[in-house]
């Protein structure tokens, strides 16, 4: 119940809280962004992508690897993922509408997850990045120092995202083959360079998601459950904006808190495992692109 | 395969009782009482969308049992004519008349109701069906029964069924699609396919008939076959069409009157021999710019 | 539904034939393993299988809650015995359909608005809802403290089903029944505007297909047959009604079953059952023969989940019309077709 001197601080304090979780939701929402702005295929093995990102990092690490050669490890072996799944998946399916390459990264989701583990093992890893975990007081509000890392993290890699679409040659290259494959390809530009590219970038994205997920939950199978999370996320943003997917994490992670805390003890506590759901599905139904999706027009 | 037998339903079908001879030369008697008000009508219709402005201040009347053609250069607007008709654009401004009702917005899922079916440039058939299956679901708008009635099939159910059955076989005979009746709709060549979804667009007996581009992609000699379908159903049902069309000799010998559009405007509306004199008209197609419009128009 | 080529053999022989098998041949020579732990869940999935085609394969909406409606569906089931005293079992499997239907019906509203993975996302709220609240709410569980209830016995006009061949034969009736009123469904004009809204949505709409009404319906008979599934497959083959088999792993295998053995195809929903049951036996039988020790559990949760996620991407790429397909290919080839006209 609202006490009548509403605890602001506790209020602004599960905000914050909220916001920086939004964030990492953010983070992953990245990922997906990439790989749809630019084929349009809502990549389902994103999450399984940052699994196996953190996995093979965290076991490199542990088999005595040192941190940079993991790190250069970790993301050769998201390269050649990206390259690999563009080949063999994407390719055979160029035409077929994005319901199927939904399904068939679905499949793929579970090609990673098995290969990931049969490969490095099921244990649960801790993974230590080196940034404390003390809360410092800002205000009289505990914040966690690192989630303030991750949220410079992720504003850095949307700045350097951001920046790259719209200033540069290859960034422009991106838009126009997800604007308009067909004209894409008439002017001359490379699609299958530009999808492996994509699928790389977004393999980049999930080694980061990867590393400061698993720092914060232990590099487990579970990790692979943020692409649920990331759902309702890039559902709110719409899943082609960047700016979207941060604007929507942000929304997410503040609601989910925020609805857990003062929502959620009418119902008994737990709701964070669906409220995210209900809120983007009340959203869609008032704005079934998303807040800065692009909006289809329904053509004859 | 001739056509004498495909024009004329008072030659009734193999298989067929007198019922449907009877129910053929029904349809005719009405033709020639056919009312005096306009089945359609669209005034001061404007439509605009993300800064373009499709359709500027159309005023367009349709005389019934008339074969009524737009045309005009890419861009000019023709297919958003039809789309506001058929419900799916809202005009910024002006209305749809329809029979004496009028519309700020045709409510596309009435328009069968309304007595309007139409075809799609780019194919709307259902894969999924077959040729006749396709034909059969025209009658949509008529079947009543559940799906529980339509489960036991009997009664009511039945009767649907069987009607529409049957009418949608006398349509494929209209259309000389007999042949192909029973393949999936979506592995026929596409002149094949387009006349398909024309079965589809009569099967439903409509007071008005859209076409949008019936003749695009065909040959000669199915652009010929397809004139002679559109003017037999005008003829056997009293049906009022209204094409859009690129083909000008096509359009001139198959129309009553000819609307032409540029740039969201009509520029010429009459007989067609009037219009192919109309000089804004050969403008428009040379692609003469007029004051009024940025040179990027066709933006 | 479409077949342009004759056969020298009537089309019921095949059925017919099959279900002389199944209640004649089977219930003689099965031994109780093939009843619990291949058959029985088979027709439950099956049946789960063909509610969602009817939903994602013909109607064009995809889900991805069907396991919720399956839970739905026992728990409804197993409430409705429990506390109406005298309640027919049949009644409330029957009941319990209508649970799921009414479910369906308020998760299947955003498929008003909703297009593909918009929709899809939708549905999954459906399946964490119900899985949160199926937990949470004791109520549910008749405040059983496990949270594991045990299903009631199966008997039906004093008969008891409870053996194992019982319970086949109770899965088998039930399946048999709702299978063959799919197959009727989608043979009518309902069945067609299902296809003619997947297809293209506003053409339907322009020629009269109340498309609003036939999602709604898609979903409500969809999830009348998922939520008797569900029951089935907590009633005759677990034994027990709890909500953390019906997570969002078994949804995905429902959605595999259908993408593997043929969307929009009644038959294709066993053909897909039978492949997905029957494998990881196959599979870890093939395991432990090669690799001996070094085959337990995990390796064989591992290699199972490649090789169902390799074999989706297989079928989507090479075979998109599913096993039914390749079926029917076979079939032309065995059997040699008498001249067509």
């Amino acid at each position: 119940m609202l006490m009548p001197d509403f605890d602001f601080l506790f209020f602004a304090e599960v905000l914050v809280g909220g916001l920086l979780a939004g964030v990492m939701y953010s983070l992953v929402a990245i990922g997906f962004v990439l790989i749809y702005k630019t084929s349009h295929v809502l990549n389902f093995a994103q999450g399984s992508m940052v699994l196996l990102a953190a996995l093979t990092f965290v076991s490199l690490l542990e088999r005595g690897v040192p941190f940079w050669a993991s790190l250069l490890l970790s993301l050769a072996v998201m390269v050649l993922l990206g390259l690999a799944v563009e080949r063999t998946v994407l390719r055979p399916l160029v035409n077929k509408p994005p319901i199927t390459l939904f399904m068939a990264t679905l499949g793929l989701s579970y090609v990673i997850e098995g290969v990931a583990q049969l490969v490095w093992g099921t244990q649960v890893h801790g993974l230590d990045l080196g940034i404390d975990d003390k809360p410092f007081e800002v205000a009289g509000i505990l914040i966690s120092k690192f989630d303030l890392v991750a949220a410079g993290i992720a504003a850095a890699m949307v700045a350097l995202l951001t920046g790259f679409f719209r200033y540069t040659r290859i960034g422009l290259a991106f838009r126009a083959a997800a604007d308009d494959q067909l004209a894409a390809f008439a002017v001359g530009l490379r699609l299958p360079r530009i999808w492996a590219a994509t699928w790389v970038a977004a393999g980049v994205v999930s080694l980061v998601a990867g590393l400061l997920w698993g720092a914060r939950l232990g590099v487990q199978f579970s990790l692979s459950f943020v692409v649920l999370k990331a759902l309702p996320v890039l559902v709110l943003g719409g899943f082609d904006s960047i700016l979207g997917a941060i604007v929507g994490g942000l929304l997410i992670g503040a609601g989910e808190k925020l609805s857990e805390v003062y929502i959620g003890p009418f119902f008994g506590g737990g709701i964070e495992s669906w409220f995210a759901y209900v809120i983007a599905l009340m959203f869609l139904l008032v704005r079934p692109a998303g807040l800065f999706g692009r909006k289809l027009v329904e053509k004859a | 395969m001739t056509s004498t037998s495909a024009l004329s339903l008072k030659r009734a079908p193999a298989g067929a009782t007198a019922e449907t001879s009877e129910f053929g030369r029904k349809e005719l008697r009405t033709f020639p009482e056919a009312a005096s008000s306009e089945p359609l009508r669209l005034e001061s219709i404007t439509l605009a969308f993300g800064g373009v402005t499709a359709l500027k201040d159309i005023n367009l009347a349709v005389a019934p049992g008339e074969i009524r053609a737009i045309i005009g250069p890419n861009g000019a607007g023709k297919s958003s004519l039809l789309n506001v008709i058929s419900g799916i654009y809202r005009p910024q401004h002006g209305l749809v008349w329809i029979d004496q009702q009028k519309f700020a917005r045709v409510p596309t899922q009435k328009l069968a109701r309304l007595g309007i079916a139409r075809t799609f440039q780019n194919l709307a058939l259902f894969k999924g069906l077959s040729v006749l299956e396709n034909v059969v679901i025209g009658r949509a708008a008529v079947r009543h029964a559940n799906f529980v009635e339509q489960i036991v099939g009997l009664g009511r159910a039945r009767r649907e069924q069987a009607d529409a059955q049957r009418r949608a076989e006398e349509i494929i005979d209209f259309l000389d699609l007999r042949a192909v009746r029973n393949r999936w709709a979506g592995t026929l060549p596409y002149g094949l396919q387009k006349r398909v979804e024309l079965a589809r667009a009569l099967v439903a007996r409509p007071k008005i008939l859209l076409l949008d581009e019936p003749m695009a992609g065909m040959t000669a000699t199915e652009k010929q076959e397809m004139t002679r379908f559109v003017r037999a159903a005008r003829e056997e049902f009293g049906t009022t069409v209204i094409l859009i069309e690129h083909d000008i000799g096509i359009v001139m010998g198959l129309s009553d009157r000819v609307a032409v559009l540029d740039h969201g405007r009509k520029i010429a509306d009459g007989p067609p021999a009037e219009v192919q004199a109309n000089q804004a008209v050969i403008d428009a197609y040379i692609g003469v710019p007029h004051d009024d419009e940025p040179e990027d128009a066709y933006a | 539904m479409m077949n342009p080529n004759a056969s020298r053999f009537p089309a019921w022989l095949g059925p017919v034939a099959l279900l002389a098998v199944a209640y004649g041949v089977l219930p003689i020579v099965g031994s109780s393993y093939l009843f619990e732990a291949i058959l029985t869940p088979f027709l439950a999935l099956s049946l789960a299988a063909v509610g969602l085609n009817l939903l994602t394969g013909y109607a064009g909406q995809v889900s991805l809650g069907s396991a919720a409606f399956m839970a739905v569906g026992a728990f409804a089931a197993y409430n409705f015995n429990l506390r109406l005293p005298g309640l027919p079992l049949l009644m409330s499997l029957v009941l319990a359909g209508f649970v799921a239907t009414a479910l369906g019906v308020v998760f299947g509203l955003p498929s008003l608005r909703l297009r593909g993975f918009y929709l899809a996302v939708s549905t999954l709220a459906a399946q964490f809802f119900v899985q949160w609240a199926l937990t949470k709410f004791s109520w549910f569980s008749n405040n059983n403290p496990s949270g594991v209830i045990d299903a009631p016995s199966l008997s039906i006009f004093g008969l008891s089903f409870d053996s194992s061949i019982g319970r086949y034969l109770f899965a088998l009736t039930i399946v048999v029944v709702l299978a063959w009123l799919a197959q009727r469904l989608v043979n009518t004009q309902t069945g067609h505007n299902f296809i003619a809204v997947r297809d293209n949505e506003l053409a339907a709409k322009v020629i009269g297909v109340p498309v609003l009404r036939t999602k709604l319906l898609a979903f409500a008979i969809s999830s009348f047959v998922i939520g008797v599934a569900g029951a089935l497959w907590a009633f005759a083959y677990l034994r027990t009604v709890e909500p953390a088999g019906f997570n969002l792993d078994r949804s995905f295998q429902v959605v595999f079953i259908i993408i593997i053995g043929g969307l929009a195809s009644i038959r294709g929903a066993f053909f897909g059952a039978a492949l997905l049951v029957v494998f990881p036996l196959i599979l870890s039988r093939l395991g432990s023969f090669l690799l001996g020790d070094h085959f337990d559990s995990g390796v064989l949760d591992m290699t199972q989940h490649i090789v169902l996620g390799a074999l989706i991407i297989f079928f989507l790429i090479a075979e998109p019309d599913g096993l039914v397909a390749l079926w029917d290919r076979l079939k032309k080839r065995l059997l040699p077709i008498p001249n067509n006209p």
